[in-house]
């Protein structure tokens, strides 16, 4: 195996590296370095410049390689923009059903390629509008969904045996997937042929999100009923999309986002291997989804090494046959933690550079944020922006013109190797301690988690790290911006339009079917069949999660600070 | 002589939003000011918060909001503290609340908010100089 | 207009979460809200739960607070969590496990810091032991994080003494020896279905074997119990312990006024004395400025610590007993 650089030529370059570095302390020595540190927003030191020797005794055909080839370094599919753009999935949902669905239209009319869905608080948890826990909450962060007939109006004239829907929806991902398939098939499309994602990943939200419903052992079980039913049942679905992007935006560096997402992968994998389900029946579906942060040559290396990461373990870990089964397919959102709510038309920028990073780092979807997210539900004008800063990416950068422009980059090569090595340490740490179930109820992410987003955050009051308008650049200026507001008077109307479907449905047949959804969660039969029935007369999406809450118990925040 | 009492606060997260990484930031924040912080944990409803609060006989409650709700919980909390006779207690608020509703919210008593990019320094100073203990 | 203490007996919610804080903050009329209290105490049957970080203990609380409501008991809990000795601040976050009884009236749930001045975890908490007790309460739960001495101490103001560990604590069970280990009437294996319970059992019955002679004679032997509090499991049977040893304390000693027995009376009224005349001393000392001289002019060189504390206390002494300390 031959390596890109040899022996003699390393030796020349360290040694002008090394006088090069002299004459620099010299000129430092006068007048100094601009920063003290020079760091990325995860506190990675960066050097002053890098050379073949920080790419060292890289291989390229078994390091790197082709795109389409083990071990993915440089993108999963052979074509990738060559053949097709990334999917421009833009996250949306907002009040009511219809609401929500006059955005997609509107969406899909400007040239979004993939349906996404943004749940509000009560459907996230489980728990229907009615419910006192959901008071003041209806339609606040997305759309309320309480039961099948709220899915229909949802997807209510959008082709979804032609476009991709995306769900992010956890604790009742398996309800909600059930409410897909049954609206999907009441209007006579079969379930073999819509495609889509559910995020379905509880163990980032033991670690990350929080939104949670019961403990994680049962969580997983039925996270693996799905994987289950959907590689013998659904084909073209993503049973789970295995989340970075919320353990970042919970404040973990880089590197953290890269190993826990790749270690909730093992885990999700370990489970159905033990269910008995061969791993190249369901790990190409598989989906990953992670953020795109500020350091944009940090955020290209991650992107770079999950892909090459998760080939390895799929392959030798594994012993995944499938190619299909060793790509990392991801789906990435810029970084929400990283707007400000002063001077929000800067975010406009911050996106439009965490996107480029984001297809630099070769996605397979993409999410742009609106200049407003800090401060509300996007408008149209802030998401229709949020849309062209892609298709300027796409159409008029040139970015896209070749595949994995910047491999071969001294800089990223190297970063690339570190973050992988810095990455399995903790993988390593983790599977020491017997896996990711075992290191959540040690506390062990959640903890690690905390201590850095403390750490940044006192970095940023003590300006060692810079956000411009805050504590840089400030003005005191207001700047306005239009703003979306949620009517009030929504939450009334959807208690009504949910009692109303309960009085007009068969109350015993959905009794029933709430039993039979009991009897599989307290057997071994998979759920999804039973989900399915349940949705399709009408259960309420509370009634069928009580099931779960009953049967499974409820888990409760730890209160880890 | 008057001896000087320690800051009770409490940090609080109610509703359904599962977003603590401010309110956890903040709880830190306050303990390394010399405050005594009780953290209540998440998807708490106004009425447990009260109740908390007043076993615990804090100076202060801190709400953090990140998913809209803000509107119904922060003053549904106001007006729990009333019923039960506890508004010596203040009431602050924190995270994703936009301008419009911070007027109104202070109308109903809400003392300070605290919107994203305020630095820790700050909201220590403001709750050292404006929150009173007995 | 009722007293403070008219109000805590009656259950006063608001009135016992001041008086608490009162005691804490070590206000001067506490005093005579406690002297009123005092007659109503020595009802409540107080638990100590202590263990190192991470054990458990707050999730087995609000395990064992649960069962005790399901069999209509009332319940005071103290969650102790050590005060930052760089701050001075303290994050007290054992309320967050125990948070689903907030809404019950049955149940009074505090959170203290240790805030680490000479006497104060021991004195502030048994004060609102007393507190609780007064208010009614049926069992009163002190949970501390069992690493100092202060701690220990706190744990001898309970009837009963629970130790939890966990398992493949290994190194840290020797560590539990000193001190807290004597003190143990019960010991809990929490998340005893990780790897290495049964271990830590033998390792357990082994240090309590050790000592025999101390169960010669139908004393207590301090039985080891497994358990997962956040699966509630065990829970029943810890409670069942309990109420053994409440049982085998009434038929030992007649009855369960310990701490009114001699030599607890003894130890209480001396921490007393030390606090309340170490903290007159030194509020005297302060104000009239003799204090910060003597650190001033130790600082400087002129006086050794050992002249300067002699010459600071010595009158005092005088006044006192009417001896003169010197020679």
């Amino acid at each position: 195996m031959s390596s890109i650089f040899d022996r003699k030529v390393f030796d020349e370059i360290e040694e002008a590296q090394t006088k090069w570095n002299e004459e620099l302390d010299r000129i430092f020595s006068s007048k100094p370095e601009r920063l003290k540190r020079f760091s990325t927003v995860s506190d990675r030191e960066i050097k002053r410049i890098y050379t073949p020797k920080d790419v060292g005794s890289q291989d390229f055909m078994n390091d790197l390689g082709f795109p389409g080839q083990y071990p993915f370094t440089r993108g999963v599919q052979p074509s990738m923009y060559r053949g097709r753009l990334w999917t421009m999935r833009m996250f949306a949902g907002l009040g009511s059903a219809t609401d929500t669905n006059r955005r997609f239209h509107l969406l899909v009319k400007e040239g979004q390629t993939g349906l996404s869905t943004a749940f509000d608080m009560p459907t996230l948890m489980g728990y229907d509008t009615d419910s006192p826990k959901a008071r003041g909450e209806c339609g606040k962060c997305g759309v309320a969904i309480d039961n099948l007939k709220d899915m229909e109006d949802l997807f209510d004239g959008l082709p979804i045996d032609k476009i991709t829907t995306s769900m992010t929806i956890n604790p009742p991902a398996s309800v909600i997937w059930a409410m897909y398939i049954a609206m999907a098939e009441k209007r006579g499309i079969d379930r073999r042929v819509i495609g889509g994602t559910i995020q379905n990943d509880m163990l980032k939200e033991f670690i990350a999100q929080k939104t949670f419903m019961c403990p994680p052992k049962p969580s997983v079980r039925v996270i693996t009923d799905t994987v289950e039913f959907g590689t013998n049942n659904v084909p073209r679905w993503n049973t789970i999309s295995i989340s970075g992007y919320h353990i970042r935006e919970a404040g973990s560096t880089a590197v953290q986002e890269l190993a826990f997402t790749i270690a909730d992968g093992i885990a999700y994998t370990q489970e159905a291997i033990d269910r008995g389900l061969d791993v190249d029946d369901f790990a190409p579906r598989f989906s990953f989804f992670f953020n795109s942060h500020l350091d944009f040559f940090e955020e290209i290396a991650k992107f770079r090494a999950a892909r090459r990461m998760w080939a390895r373990i799929m392959k030798e870990r594994f012993k995944a046959k499938d190619p299909r089964s060793w790509w990392l397919r991801f789906h990435t959102q810029t970084a929400g933690c990283s707007l400000t709510a002063q001077q929000p038309y800067n975010n406009v920028i911050r996106t439009a550079l965490q996107a480029l990073a984001a297809v630099m780092g070769g996605t397979q979807s993409l999410h742009t944020n609106s200049l407003d997210e800090v401060l509300a539900i996007p408008t149209e004008e802030a998401a229709t922006i949020a849309l062209r800063t892609q298709q300027i990416i796409a159409e008029e950068s040139g970015v896209a013109n070749t595949i994995d422009p910047l491999g071969g980059s001294y800089f990223v090569e190297s970063l690339t190797n570190q973050m992988e090595e810095e990455a399995f340490d903790i993988i390593n740490k983790i599977d020491d301690m017997g896996g990711m179930l075992t290191a959540i109820e040690k506390n062990y992410p959640q903890q690690e988690i905390a201590d850095s987003a403390y750490h940044y955050q006192r970095q940023v009051d003590q300006k060692e790290k810079t956000v411009v308008g805050v504590n840089k650049y400030a003005t005191d200026e207001e700047i306005p911006v239009d703003m979306l507001e949620i009517d009030e008077e929504l939450e009334k109307l959807q208690i009504e339009k949910n009692n109303r479907v309960k009085s007009e449905r068969d109350a015993t047949s959905v009794k029933e079917c709430l039993e039979k959804v009991g009897e599989a969660c307290v057997g071994t039969q998979n759920v999804m069949e039973p989900l399915i029935e349940a949705v399709k007369a009408y259960a309420t999406l509370q009634e069928i999660c009580d099931v779960f809450r009953a049967v499974f118990g409820e888990y409760r925040d730890p209160g880890i600070y | 002589m008057g001896k000087k009492r320690h800051i009770r606060v409490m940090v609080a997260k109610p509703g359904l939003d599962g977003h603590d990484r401010g309110a956890r930031i903040i709880a830190r924040a306050y303990r390394d000011a010399g405050f005594e912080v009780v953290y209540s944990g998440l998807h708490q409803t106004p009425e447990e918060i009260v109740e908390a609060a007043i076993q615990e006989d804090v100076d202060m409650i801190g709400l953090s909001s990140l998913a809209g709700a803000h509107n119904y919980l922060f003053p549904r909390t106001i007006e729990l503290l009333r019923e039960k006779g506890a508004d010596d207690i203040d009431v602050c608020g924190g995270g994703i609340i936009p301008d419009e509703d911070i007027l109104k919210l202070k109308e109903e008593g809400i003392k300070e908010i605290f919107t994203p990019g305020t630095s820790l320094d700050d909201i220590v100073s403001w709750v050292k100089a404006n929150v009173k203990t007995r | 207009m009722d007293s403070v203490a008219e109000k805590v007996i009656a259950g006063d919610i608001r009135a016992v979460a001041r008086l608490i804080r009162d005691i804490d903050d070590g206000m001067p009329e506490v005093r005579e809200t406690l002297k009123e209290l005092y007659p109503s105490t020595g009802h409540a049957y107080v638990l100590g739960i202590t263990g190192a970080p991470g054990v458990g203990k707050s999730t087995l609380v609000d395990q064992m607070v649960n069962h005790m409501r399901k069999n209509n008991k009332t319940v005071g809990v103290l969650a102790v969590d050590p005060t930052s000795p760089f701050s001075g601040g303290a994050i007290l976050g054992d309320r967050v496990r125990m948070q689903r009884h907030s809404m019950d009236e049955g149940v009074f749930i505090r959170s203290m810091a240790t805030r680490g001045h000479f006497g104060g975890l021991t004195q502030s908490t048994r004060s609102a032991i007393d507190v609780l007790d007064a208010m009614g309460k049926d069992y009163i739960i002190v949970e501390t994080v069992g690493v100092g001495q202060d701690e220990v101490d706190v744990v001898k103001s309970a009837h009963t003494t629970v130790i939890v560990v966990i398992p493949g604590m290994g190194d840290d069970i020797q560590a539990i020896k000193a001190g807290i280990l004597e003190t143990g009437d019960i010991f809990i294996i929490n998340k005893a279905d990780r790897e290495g319970a049964d271990k830590t059992m033998s390792d357990l019955r082994l240090m309590i074997d050790m000592d025999k002679k101390k169960y010669e004679g139908g004393k207590w032997k301090p039985p080891i119990l497994k358990a997962q509090a956040v699966f509630d499991k065990g829970v029943t049977e810890i409670l069942e312990e309990i109420e053994r040893h409440r049982q085998y304390l009434l038929k030992t000693s007649g009855d369960l006024q310990f701490r009114r027995k001699k030599n607890r009376v003894q130890e209480e009224l001396i921490d007393m004395l030390k606090k309340r005349l170490i903290e007159e001393v030194l509020e005297n000392l302060t104000e009239t400025g003799q204090f910060d001289q003597a650190v001033d002019s130790i600082v400087q060189g002129k006086i050794d610590p050992y002249s300067a504390c002699d010459d600071l206390v010595l009158p005092a002494i005088e006044f006192l007993t009417g001896e003169s300390g010197k020679g």
